[in-house]
């Protein structure tokens, strides 16, 4: 039975260093939810707080309506994927998974269905009598998924697990675990660095800096509508302009560099201001043209032809450098050295205020706005 | 061109000649006293014989040896694995106060010999014995008799317990704190959790120090010397077969040396072949880090702790305390002096030049050797390499006192006569303490990847250099490590010297022996003394060149 998972104000302390405070955090029963940030932001330790690996310093850790800030990691009935897979060495593969189901002191018949269950499922059936040092690192990470299942615990819990892959296998077992993910529909918790794996499988990720998330949502509202500069930087690619937003008869017009100015309806009400504001213009967001002089006036730098796409990279003659995607044309390819004018899709561009922590357009869905306003 | 390949051949020629001298000394001083040792015990006149094997076997005052040696040393070994393997978990798991001394004073513990132990438990529970007069005073209570069997296991055990705590740390050491943690996950912890995951991946040490546990036990022959009384145990049946024989002729030692070989071989196969079922490798990304108890499961664990180590210790201290006590003659009166220690410098004086010059060359033959000697089993693995490795195990496991009748029996004659001279003293040494340093050495250098030499080798340096200057000086670390153990056993020796020594060669282990059998207490005590001195300083020398807290073996 899957739970959910809800943490109020946590608080981590390693002596005097405060880790994380005040973290608060819902997590749906069944969602696959995903912990992403750099390293150090105290991703893995709240995972592991969750875990009971980590001592709590304060706050309250609930499963459904059940407390488990002082319960035995044990019987939190939990099963956890870690980084280095931690598989025994000395056990076969079937031992392996049939571990967790043997100190339940289930009958000798559920464990060997629950085993063979889980071989199955996660095709490593073949390998049952291998001992691990004989395992590839991809058949590694499917022992230590089948063996984290096999104890049908309420929630997943999974520490960085592909990061030991070669890049081929990780697309190729990220495919995997979210697959198995959704046919058993359990909790997930997931931590990683990598924006485009957390991208591929989470139903929603929430962003860590420095002990605080920065958004909760759903991978779309991430990159469409980053709640902050942080955020929108860390979730693909951008290029950040410096802007303003200027009154002209109560419409909101953005300012960007090259004098290049146009309407922008969706500034929030609030923020509808004359301020400074940095603007985040994703590399797809740009509309190049040679002709068309309302735009920031660029120079291609160099260009690089990737078959759907073709990438330039443009100086402004502000002296900023940019990044374009562009959809691949069947004429040519924008020689290097010629004038451009940027024009960029309105509706898709985000813009900061000037310290930018705050998105100021419309449209953001952060989940952890709850907590702010309570 | 030409120039290149002839120069490639040479530079396999000087490690193929490397290669060979080593074999033409191990046949030399190893293979060909074992073989003369065989021919010792089966012709006699001339003529093929077994009546040696016979004569003992056919005797149950000989076979009697044998039961006993098996039943104390597997008593002691269940003991030592009892007492050490909890040790060592508490040790790697908990926050323990005062941790580095603990650590020194259980290695302290392993590094006396173990007759010293016997003696000075006699001293505290023997018939006058400290605290057995102490509690028959207080009392009227007569405790149970510390000699014979009793004796043996509580002095072994003492013992020998640190060679497990040192093995077994250094396998928990090698455990990924995840994998507890995927245990805990799994609803298998506390106590549950040690036995069944951290003992099943603490396997192949517990088995590898059972065995060097069992064999210690089995071919130490100072303490059933000493201690046993009527409790006779194989290796002083060897000890006194040889003794009791006159001129060279050493016919029964010889046999009784060939049976003691064919036990511990099978032993030897016997855990081989067990281990061979535990085979797995690991090694920790996370390495376990040590909790702080709290409550009376702390108190607990430093009860444990500091009761068992303080206890094995203890006579040590009351050996350092009676060497610097008053003597009349040969007896301990009141008052202090450090007249022990002037009769130890008068008498012996050269006991302690000699352990050093002695122990010194040995240590250094050891070094060399076993820098060349791993070189060739990690870096050429060919068939003649592959019986240098195993060659160079074999005095591992045969009783030391065997290795010194052999050695006797093999250059006590023309065309090579050794015996009396320090020079056998050294190779019996070298080649009963090199297996320690050879082992670190080849683990160490099994690590160290062969594309640093490459590129070395790529940069314009030879093979030699390559290895002397780059590979070397990395595994300097391994070396030392070993180094230290070999040191220590080597300045401990007392098995094999026995039956070598002579006056001139005598050394400050075999001195504490001979005035121990002498009865003079206080001399020997501050021969022990001494020893004890010179042991913590090479300890604190190592500590301090490697710069480690920590010694792992």
């Amino acid at each position: 039975m899957s739970v959910k998972i809800k943490i109020v104000d946590a608080v981590k302390r390693y002596g005097n260093n405060t880790i994380i405070s005040d973290l608060s955090l819902d997590i749906k029963e069944g969602e696959f939810f995903t912990l992403l940030g750099p390293s150090g932001c105290g991703k893995t330790t709240l995972l592991r707080m969750i875990a009971g690996f980590n001592s709590i310093e304060g706050g309250d850790f609930y499963f459904n309506d059940r407390r488990i800030n002082d319960m035995d990691p044990a019987k939190r009935n939990i099963g956890m994927v870690f980084q280095n897979y931690a598989i025994f060495p000395n056990m076969t593969v079937e031992n392996n998974v049939a571990f967790g189901l043997k100190n339940r002191k289930l009958s000798k018949d559920i464990i060997k269905q629950q085993t063979d269950k889980f071989l199955k499922l996660m095709q490593i059936e073949e390998y049952r009598d291998r001992m691990p040092d004989r395992l590839s690192g991809g058949q590694q990470q499917r022992v230590a998924l089948a063996r984290a299942l096999a104890i049908t615990p309420d929630v997943l819990l999974m520490d960085e697990p592909l990061s030991n892959l070669d890049a081929k296998l990780r697309v190729e077992m990220r495919t995997v675990i979210k697959h198995i993910q959704n046919s058993v529909g359990i909790t997930t918790v997931y931590v990683t660095h990598d924006q485009e794996e957390a991208m591929a499988v989470s139903d929603r990720i929430a962003v860590m800096k420095d002990g605080f998330i920065q958004h909760v949502g759903t991978p779309k509202d991430l990159y469409q509508r980053p709640a902050n500069l942080f955020v929108s930087t860390f979730i693909g690619r951008t290029n950040l302009l410096n802007g303003e937003v200027v009154m002209k008869d109560d419409k909101a017009v953005l300012v960007l560099p090259g004098k290049y100015e146009f309407v922008l309806d969706s500034i929030k009400e609030d923020e509808k201001k004359n301020q400074k504001v940095i603007t985040s213009i994703r590399p797809e967001e740009f509309v190049v043209s040679e002709t068309d002089t309302n735009g920031i006036p660029a120079k291609i730098e160099d260009s690089i032809f990737l078959g759907l796409n073709t990438h330039y990279f443009v100086r402004l003659e502000t002296g900023e450098e940019v990044e374009i995607i562009q959809e691949s044309k069947i004429d040519s390819i924008i020689p290097k050295g010629s004038s451009v004018y940027l024009g960029v899709k309105t509706e898709k561009i985000n813009v900061f205020n000037e310290d930018g922590s705050r998105n100021i357009v419309t449209g953001v869905k952060n989940d952890l706005d709850i907590y702010r306003k309570g | 061109m030409s120039t290149m390949t002839t120069k490639k051949n040479k530079k396999k020629d000087v490690w193929l000649v490397i290669s060979l001298s080593i074999l033409a000394v191990y046949g030399l001083f190893l293979i060909y006293p074992l073989v003369k040792l065989l021919f010792q015990a089966v012709y006699v006149g001339g003529k093929f014989t077994l009546e040696h094997f016979v004569e003992f076997f056919s005797r149950s005052y000989y076979t009697k040896t044998i039961t006993n040696s098996f039943v104390v040393s597997s008593c002691a070994t269940i003991i030592t694995l009892i007492i050490g393997i909890p040790l060592a978990y508490f040790y790697q798991m908990y926050e323990i106060k005062g941790k580095t001394a603990l650590q020194i004073i259980i290695i302290l513990c392993s590094m006396s010999a173990p007759f010293i132990g016997a003696y000075s438990w006699i001293l505290l529970l023997g018939r006058s014995g400290l605290i057995t007069q102490f509690i028959y005073n207080l009392t009227g209570f007569k405790m149970p008799s510390i000699y014979g069997f009793n004796g043996i296991l509580l002095v072994l055990s003492l013992q020998l317990f640190p060679l497990v705590f040192l093995y077994v740390s250094g396998a928990l050491k090698n455990i990924d704190n995840s994998l507890l943690e995927a245990s805990e996950n799994m609803g298998c912890s506390g106590v549950a959790r040690f036995f069944k995951v951290v003992i099943p991946l603490c396997m192949p040490t517990i088995l590898a120090a059972t065995l060097l546990v069992f064999m210690r036990a089995f071919a130490d022959f100072g303490t059933p010397l000493l201690i046993g009384e009527g409790y006779r145990t194989f290796p002083v049946i060897i000890y006194n077969a040889y003794f009791s024989e006159v001129g060279t002729n050493h016919a029964f030692g010889a046999a009784v040396s060939v049976i003691a070989i064919l036990i511990t071989a099978i032993i030897f196969l016997g855990q081989r072949f067990i281990n061979s079922k535990f085979q797995f490798t690991m090694n920790a990304l996370h390495p376990i880090e040590r909790k702080q108890l709290h409550g009376w499961k702390n108190l607990l664990v430093h009860i444990y702790c500091w009761g068992i180590v303080l206890i094995a210790f203890a006579p040590q201290v009351y050996v350092i305390y009676t060497s610097f006590q008053k003597t009349s003659g040969k007896l301990f009166v009141e008052g202090f002096s450090l007249d022990s220690y002037r009769e130890a410098f008068k008498n012996m004086g050269r006991a302690i030049p000699n352990t050093f010059l002695i122990g010194g060359l040995a240590l250094l033959i050891v070094i060399v050797l076993a820098i060349l000697i791993s070189y060739l089993v990690v870096r050429r693995n060919n068939t003649a390499n592959k019986v240098i490795d195993t060659l160079s195990m074999i005095p591992y496991i045969i009783p030391g006192s065997v290795v010194g009748i052999a050695l006797v029996i093999a250059f006590n004659t023309k065309p090579l006569i050794l015996t009396g001279s320090a020079a056998i003293m050294v190779i019996a040494l070298v080649i009963r303490r090199i297996p320690y340093t050879i082992r670190s050495s080849v683990a160490v250098l099994q690590q160290i990847p062969m594309s640093i030499e490459e590129a070395a080798i790529s940069l314009g340096s030879t093979k030699l250099q390559a290895f002397f200057k780059i590979t070397v000086p990395m595994m300097a670390n391994g070396i030392l490590s070993g180094a230290i153990l070999s040191w220590i056993t080597i300045i401990t020796e007392l098995s094999t010297a026995i039956i070598l020594y002579n006056l001139n060669t005598i050394t400050l282990t075999l001195a504490v022996y001979v005035n121990v059998s002498r009865g003079s207490y206080g001399i020997a005590a501050a021969y022990a003394t001494i020893l004890t001195v010179t042991t913590v300083l090479s300890l604190l020398l190592f500590m301090k060149v490697s710069k480690s807290k920590e010694i792992t073996f």
